[in-house]
C-alpha cells in the first residue's frame, strides 16, 4: 500500500510538475551571407540570455539550455529551410530563434516552422509583409517592421502641430519603404505631403533637389536619407537658399557628423533613431564579451529570452503550449523585466506572478506578435543632439 | 512685388546655382577639349585628375590653416591653389612621360590612348583614395555666404531669400579670368598659336618647325591648372569627395561633346548647357507660377517637367539630339 502510494504520488509529479531536462534552442541567423558581420554578436546576444535564465536552475526547475547554430543565410531561402529542417528533426530543438533576413524568415516560417509546429522569434526580420502573414500563432519578432518608424515619425509631427511636410527620400529600398509608410501615416492622420522625391547619395549637387523641394514647400522638411551622404547634401543646400529650416531626422541621419557638419544652423530640428532606455543595462551585463551596441544584439536577447520566459510561464517546453504565453510575458501587465533580471522573472513566473519584459530593447509586442519598436528621440538644441525621451 | 517675388525665387534655385555648377563644368569641359585637340584622344582620367589637384591643394590648406595662415573672408584654398596646381603639373608630365609618351611615339590609335587614359583613371582613383581617404572632407573656410538667404528677405522686405555663397562668387569671377587669360594665350602669345596650329593640323605644323613635345608638354600644364582650378572650386562650392568627382566625368564630358570637342568656346558653352538644362528642366515651376499668376489659375500641382531623378538623363538626351542632328557640337568642333 504504502509502495502504491509512493508510485502514484511519483507518477502524480511526473505528470503534472515539470521536471529537470536537457532542452536545444536553434540559434538560426546569417552567419554567412551580406549580413555575416552583424550575425554573431545576435547570436552571443541570445546565447547570453540562455546563459542567464537558467545559470540560477531557476528555469523549469533546473532545466538546461544546449543553444545550437546554424546557418539561415540572408538571400537563399533553401539553405535556410534547410538548415531549419536539420534543426528540428536532427537537434530537435524547442524553439528557433530567427531567422535573420526577412525573406529568409518568410520561407522557414511556410515551410518548416509551420508544418513543424515549431516556435520562431526573429530578432531582425523586418519587412512589413511579415505583419499580416499567416502563422498559426508561432511566429513572432523583437525587430519593429520597417512601417513603425513612419507611423512614429507622424506621430511627432502631427503632436508638434506640423500639418504639411515635403519629403526626400535616398534612393534605395530603405528610403522608398520608410518614406512611403510615413506619407502614407501623415495624410492618414490628416497631414499633407507637398512632394516626395528622391535624391541619389554620392553627388555633390543638390541645388536641382533643393529647387524642387523648395517650390513645393512644407513646413517641415523630411530627409530620409544618410547624415554621410545625399542626405546632408540636401539639408545644406535647403539652408543655403534659405528653403527649409527645419528638419525631421530619421535613424539614418541622426549621428554626431550633424552636430559637425551644421552645429546650431539647425536647432530646432528633431528625430529619432531605434533604441531603448535599457540599452545601457543591456551593456552592462554584456561586460566586454561582444559589441553590445551592434544592431540587433539586443533584439537578439530579447528574442531568446522571451522563449524562454514563455516556456516558464506555460510551465512546457512544448512549442504548442508555450506559443500562447509569449504576448503575455512581453506585455503589461506585471513586473517590469530589465536586461539582467532573468532569473528575477523566473522566480516570479514559477510563483504564478505576471511580468512585462522589456529587455535591452523595450519589447512590446503588438499586432499577430511583432516589437512595436522603441525609438529614442532627439531634437537639434544650440548644436547637439539631446535626448528627449523615448517613444 | 510678386513679380520681384519670383524674380527672386527663380534666381535662388535656378539661376545662380546653375551659373555656378555651369562655370565648374566649363573649367572642366575645357581641359578635356583641350587634350582632345591637340592630344587627339579623351581623357578618362579628367575627373581624378581634378580630384588628385583638389586633394593636393585641401593638404595644403590645412597645413596653412593649422599655421593660423588665412585670406580673411576668402577661403584658404585659394592661396594653397598655386601648390595644388605646380603638384598636379607635375604629375600629369609624370603621367605623360610614363605612359602617354610611349603611345605617341608608336603613333597608337586614339582608342588606345583612351583606354590607356582609363588605366591611369583608376591608378590616380586610388592614389587619391590612398592619401587622402574616400570620405567627404572639408576644407571651405572664410565667410560663407556673400547674401544670406535670411538677410537679403530682413533688407528686401520680400518673402522670398536670395542667396549668394561665397564659393559661387568666386567660382565664377575665378572662372571668367581663367577663361579670359585661357583665349588670351591661345590667340595673342606665339606658343598658343604654335597649340592651334598643331591642333588644327599635326603635319603642317611640324613642317613649319614647331616642336611637338614642347607642345605637348605646355598642354599638360595647361590642363593640369584648369583641373586643379576646377576641381577645387567644385570641391569649395559643393564638398570633396574622390567619388563625386569620378561621377563628374559624365557631365564634362557631356558639356564638351555638346559644345563641340576640341574647341574651347564650345567647351564653355556646353557647359552652361547642360547645367542649364540640369536645373531648369528638372525645377518646380509652382512656386514661380504662383507669383506670376493671377490666384485663380494658381497651380496646384508642381508643375514640374520630369521628377529630379531623371536629372542625368536630361544632360543625355540633350547630348543624343545633338551628335544626332549637329555631331560636331553647337560650336564646329572636330567630328566625335
Amino acid at each position: 500500500m504504502k509502495k502504491l502510494l509512493m508510485a502514484s504520488a511519483a507518477s502524480a509529479l511526473m505528470a503534472t510538475g515539470a521536471y529537470a531536462e536537457d532542452i536545444k534552442m536553434g540559434v538560426l541567423l546569417a552567419f554567412t551571407g551580406p549580413l555575416e558581420s552583424l550575425a554573431p554578436a545576435i547570436a552571443d546576444g541570445a546565447e547570453l540570455a540562455f546563459t542567464e535564465a537558467t545559470a540560477g536552475g531557476k528555469f523549469l526547475d533546473g532545466t538546461t539550455v544546449t543553444p545550437v547554430r546554424a546557418d539561415s543565410t540572408c538571400i537563399d531561402s533553401a539553405a535556410a529551410t534547410a538548415a531549419a529542417e536539420r534543426l528540428i528533426t536532427a537537434d530537435g530543438v524547442k524553439g528557433i530563434v530567427g531567422a535573420m533576413c526577412s525573406g529568409a524568415t518568410g520561407a522557414v516560417l511556410a515551410n518548416v516552422a509551420m508544418p513543424n509546429g515549431m516556435v520562431m522569434i526573429s530578432p531582425s526580420a523586418t519587412s512589413p509583409a511579415l505583419s499580416t502573414v499567416e502563422d498559426n500563432g508561432l511566429f513572432f519578432r523583437t525587430a519593429p517592421s520597417d512601417a513603425r518608424q513612419g507611423e512614429v515619425m507622424a506621430d511627432i509631427l502631427m503632436e508638434k502641430g506640423i500639418t504639411s511636410a515635403a519629403v526626400t527620400y535616398t534612393n534605395n529600398d530603405y528610403g522608398k519603404g520608410l518614406s512611403d509608410s510615413f506619407a502614407a501615416a501623415f495624410e492618414a492622420k490628416g497631414g499633407t505631403i507637398t512632394i516626395n522625391a528622391a535624391h541619389e547619395d554620392g553627388k555633390a549637387d543638390y541645388s536641382a533637389e533643393v529647387g524642387a523641394l523648395a517650390s513645393a514647400g512644407g513646413d517641415i522638411l523630411v530627409v530620409v536619407g544618410y547624415v554621410d551622404q545625399g542626405g546632408s547634401g540636401v539639408i545644406q543646400g535647403a539652408l543655403d537658399t534659405g528653403a527649409f529650416d527645419m528638419f525631421q531626422l530619421p535613424d539614418g541621419m541622426v549621428s554626431v557628423t550633424l552636430e559637425e557638419r551644421f552645429g546650431s544652423d539647425i536647432d530646432g530640428s528633431f528625430g529619432q533613431i531605434p533604441g531603448s532606455p535599457a540599452a545601457e543595462r543591456f551593456a552592462e551585463i554584456v561586460g566586454g564579451a561582444f559589441d553590445a551596441t551592434s544592431t540587433y544584439a539586443d533584439t537578439g536577447y530579447d528574442a531568446a529570452a522571451l522563449i524562454l520566459l514563455a516556456m516558464q510561464a506555460s510551465g512546457s517546453t512544448d512549442p504548442a503550449v508555450y506559443k500562447d504565453a509569449v504576448m503575455n510575458v512581453a506585455n503589461a501587465p506585471g513586473e517590469e523585466i530589465y536586461p539582467g533580471e532573468l532569473e528575477k522573472a523566473m522566480d516570479i513566473l514559477a510563483a504564478g506572478g505576471d511580468i512585462d519584459y522589456v529587455g535591452a530593447s523595450a519589447v512590446e509586442l503588438v499586432g499577430q506578435g511583432e516589437s512595436a519598436g522603441s525609438y529614442r528621440m532627439i531634437e537639434i538644441q544650440d548644436g547637439k543632439i539631446v535626448n528627449v525621451g523615448y517613444q | 512685388m510678386d513679380f520681384l517675388n519670383a524674380i527672386v525665387a527663380l534666381s535662388n534655385f535656378v539661376l545662380i546655382p546653375a551659373v555656378a555648377y555651369g562655370s565648374q563644368l566649363a573649367l572642366g569641359a575645357l581641359g578635356v577639349t583641350l587634350i582632345y585637340g591637340i592630344l587627339r584622344f579623351s581623357n578618362f582620367a579628367h575627373g581624378d585628375t581634378m580630384a588628385f589637384g583638389a586633394m593636393v591643394t585641401i593638404l595644403f590648406t590645412w597645413w596653412f590653416q593649422s599655421m593660423g595662415l588665412h585670406l580673411g573672408p576668402l577661403p584658404t584654398a585659394l592661396l594653397a591653389l598655386p601648390f595644388g596646381i605646380l603638384a598636379t603639373a607635375a604629375m600629369m608630365l609624370a603621367t605623360d612621360r610614363v605612359v602617354y609618351r610611349f603611345y605617341r611615339r608608336v603613333k597608337a590609335k586614339p582608342i588606345v590612348f583612351v583606354m590607356a587614359s582609363i588605366g591611369v583613371m583608376f591608378i590616380m582613383n586610388g592614389v587619391v583614395r590612398f592619401i587622402i581617404g574616400p570620405e567627404e572632407q572639408s576644407f571651405a573656410d572664410g565667410e560663407r555666404f556673400i547674401i544670406s538667404a535670411r538677410d537679403f528677405r530682413d533688407w528686401s522686405g520680400l518673402d522670398e531669400g536670395l542667396a549668394f555663397r561665397t564659393s559661387q562668387g568666386i567660382t565664377i569671377v575665378t572662372a571668367v579670368i581663367v577663361v579670359a587669360a585661357l583665349f588670351w594665350f591661345l590667340n595673342n602669345t606665339r606658343t598658343g598659336k604654335s597649340m592651334r596650329a598643331f591642333s588644327d593640323n599635326e603635319d603642317l605644323a611640324l613642317l613649319s618647325g614647331i616642336n611637338p613635345e614642347r607642345v605637348v608638354m605646355i598642354t599638360w600644364l595647361i590642363v593640369a591648372a584648369l583641373a586643379t582650378i576646377a576641381g577645387v572650386l567644385y570641391g569649395l562650392d559643393k564638398s570633396f569627395k574622390p567619388f563625386t568627382y569620378f561621377q563628374l566625368l559624365l557631365p564634362i564630358f557631356a558639356s564638351a561633346i555638346v559644345g563641340g570637342l576640341g574647341n574651347p568656346l564650345g567647351a564653355i558653352a556646353g557647359g552652361f548647357v547642360i547645367a542649364f538644362s540640369e536645373v531648369t528642366v528638372t525645377y518646380a515651376w509652382k512656386k514661380v507660377l504662383g507669383y506670376l499668376m493671377p490666384e485663380s489659375l494658381e497651380p496646384s500641382g508642381l508643375v514640374q517637367l520630369v521628377s529630379t531623378d531623371y536629372k542625368f538623363a536630361v544632360s543625355f538626351a540633350i547630348l543624343v539630339v545633338v551628335l544626332l542632328f549637329k555631331p560636331t557640337g553647337l560650336f564646329k568642333g572636330k567630328a566625335v
